[in-house]
C-alpha cells in the first residue's frame, strides 16, 4: 500500500485532499492544549506557575527526536531502496526538526534560569540536544553543498544515519549519567510521574505538534515535487531549443 | 544477492558497528560525562583538595544555617555519605531542605566551598492540593518528607 503513495502524482492528489483536514486538526489540538495548559491547569507543588513552560518545552523535545528518527528512517529508505519520495521527505523534515530542537533548547533555557538557577550547563542531556541541532544544520548544509543534487542527497543521508547514534544517547542520557536535567516524567517504566490534569494538555500539544509536522511536510513535499517538475520541463525546453537552433 | 539487499546489509552492519563504537567510547569516558559526583563518589575517589568539581545530592533536612555575610552552610547527602558545604551568594528559588542540589566549587579540608549552587528537581509534577493529600494519607514518596 505504501508503494501506491510512493508515486509522486498519486501522492500529490492524496495530499491535496487531506491537507485542509490535517490543518484543522492541528489548530484544534494545539489551541485546546495551550488553553488548558496556560489557563486551565494547576500550578506545580514545587515550581508554581513556571511549570507551564513544560507544555511547549516537552512536546518540542519529543518532536526533535521524532523528526530526527523519521529523517534517519527516510534516509535509510532513500539509500537502500531508492524511493523518490523518501529523499524528499528527509529533506523536508530537517528544517522542521531543527526548528523544534531550537524551540526545546530556548524554552529549556528560559525554564532553567528560574528553576535551576542557570541558563545553560554542559550536562549530558543539554549537550546531546545541542549536538542534535548541529546534526540537523549539518544535514541541511551538506544536502545543499553539491552542484549535483544526487551526490548531496547521498552524503547527507549517510550523515543523518551516522548521527542517529545520538538519538538513544539523548533519550537515555538522564538515566545513564547523573545530570542536572531530571529523568523522563511521561515515558517511564512505572507510569507517568505527572498528574492527569497536567498530562492532558501536554499530550494534546504533543499530538498537535505531530499533526503540525505532517501538515508542514505535505506542503513542503508538494512544493518539492512541483519544483522538480518545473526543473524537468525547463531542461526539456532548453534541450529542444538547442536542437532547433 | 540483489543490489538493494547488499545495500541493506551494508547499512545494517555499519550502524551496528557504529553503535558499538559509540557505546564503548561513552563507557570509557563515563567519569567525564557525569555532571556531578555524589558525596559517596567523593569519598571513594579521594578527590584532591583544591580541584574544581561539582557535588550533587539532597540538602540534608535541618542542616541549612545562614551565617553572617550572606554565607549559607548546609550539608549535601546521598543518604549514605554527607558533605558539609559553605556557599556565599544568592540561592535559586528551588533550593530547600530535602531537595536536590548541585554545588560547584572546591573541597578544602573536608568542607566543600561552593561558588555556584544550582537546584535540581525530580520528574514528579502535581498540583499542590494533591501533594498535600498524599502527605496526609501517608502515601508521599517525594524527596522532601515535610
Amino acid at each position: 500500500m505504501f508503494h501506491r503513495f510512493a508515486n509522486p502524482t498519486r501522492f500529490l492528489r492524496f495530499a491535496a485532499v487531506i491537507q485542509p483536514w490535517i490543518a484543522a486538526i492541528t489548530v484544534a489540538l494545539i489551541g485546546s492544549g495551550l488553553y488548558l495548559g496556560l489557563f486551565n491547569s494547576p500550578a506545580d507543588y514545587q515550581q508554581g506557575e513556571t511549570v507551564r513552560i513544560m507544555y511547549v518545552h516537552v512536546p518540542s523535545a519529543w518532536m526533535a527526536l521524532f523528526c530526527y528518527s523519521a529523517m534517519a528512517g527516510a534516509c535509510a529508505i532513500a539509500l537502500i531502496w531508492k524511493h523518490p519520495l523518501a529523499e524528499l521527505s528527509a529533506k523536508a523534515t530537517a528544517p522542521i526538526g531543527a526548528g523544534f530542537t531550537f524551540l526545546a533548547l530556548v524554552t529549556g533555557s528560559l525554564w532553567g534560569k528560574p528553576m535551576w538557577g542557570t541558563w545553560w550547563v554542559w550536562d549530558a542531556r543539554l549537550t546531546s540536544m545541542l549536538v542534535l541541532l548541529f546534526l540537523y544544520l549539518g544535514y541541511m548544509a551538506l544536502n545543499n553543498a553539491f552542484d549535483d543534487p544526487a551526490r548531496g542527497a547521498k552524503s547527507s543521508s549517510i550523515l543523518a544515519l551516522v548521527g542517529f547514534v545520538n538519538v538513544p544517547i539523548i533519550k537515555f542520557s538522564v538515566d545513564w549519567w547523573n545530570t542536572l536535567h531530571q529523568p523522563a516524567s511521561v515515558v517511564k517504566m512505572t507510569g507517568p510521574a505527572i498528574h492527569a490534569s497536567m498530562l492532558a494538555p501536554l499530550l494534546l500539544i504533543g499530538v498537535g505538534f505531530t499533526t503540525y509536522y505532517l501538515w508542514v511536510m505535505l506542503i513542503r513535499i508538494r512544493y518539492e515535487v512541483t519544483a522538480n517538475k518545473i526543473r524537468t520541463l525547463q531542461r526539456r525546453q532548453a534541450a529542444t531549443g538547442e536542437s532547433q537552433a | 544477492m540483489k543490489r538493494k539487499h547488499k545495500r541493506l546489509t551494508f547499512v545494517a552492519i555499519a550502524l551496528l558497528l557504529l553503535g558499538t563504537a559509540a557505546a564503548l567510547v561513552l563507557a570509557a569516558f563515563e567519569d567525564n560525562i557525569v555532571f556531578f559526583y555524589s558525596p559517596t563518589d567523593l569519598a571513594e575517589k579521594q578527590v584532591a583538595d583544591g580541584r574544581r568539581i561539582r557535588l550533587g545530592g539532597l540538602v540534608e533536612e535541618g542542616s541549612v544555617k545562614i551565617s553572617g555575610g550572606a554565607i549559607t552552610l548546609f550539608r549535601v547527602t546521598d543518604l549514605k555519605t554527607t558533605v558539609a558545604v559553605s556557599y556565599k551568594g544568592l540561592l535559586p528559588d528551588l533550593f530547600r531542605e530535602g531537595q536536590g542540589v548541585v554545588a560547584e566549587g572546591r573541597l578544602n579540608a573536608g568542607v566543600f566551598t561552593a561558588d555556584e549552587v544550582l537546584a535540581k528537581h525530580d520528574e514528579t509534577y502535581m498540583p499542590p492540593e494533591v501533594a498535600e493529600a498524599l502527605k496526609k494519607s501517608g502515601q508521599w514518596q517525594g524527596q522532601d518528607k515535610k
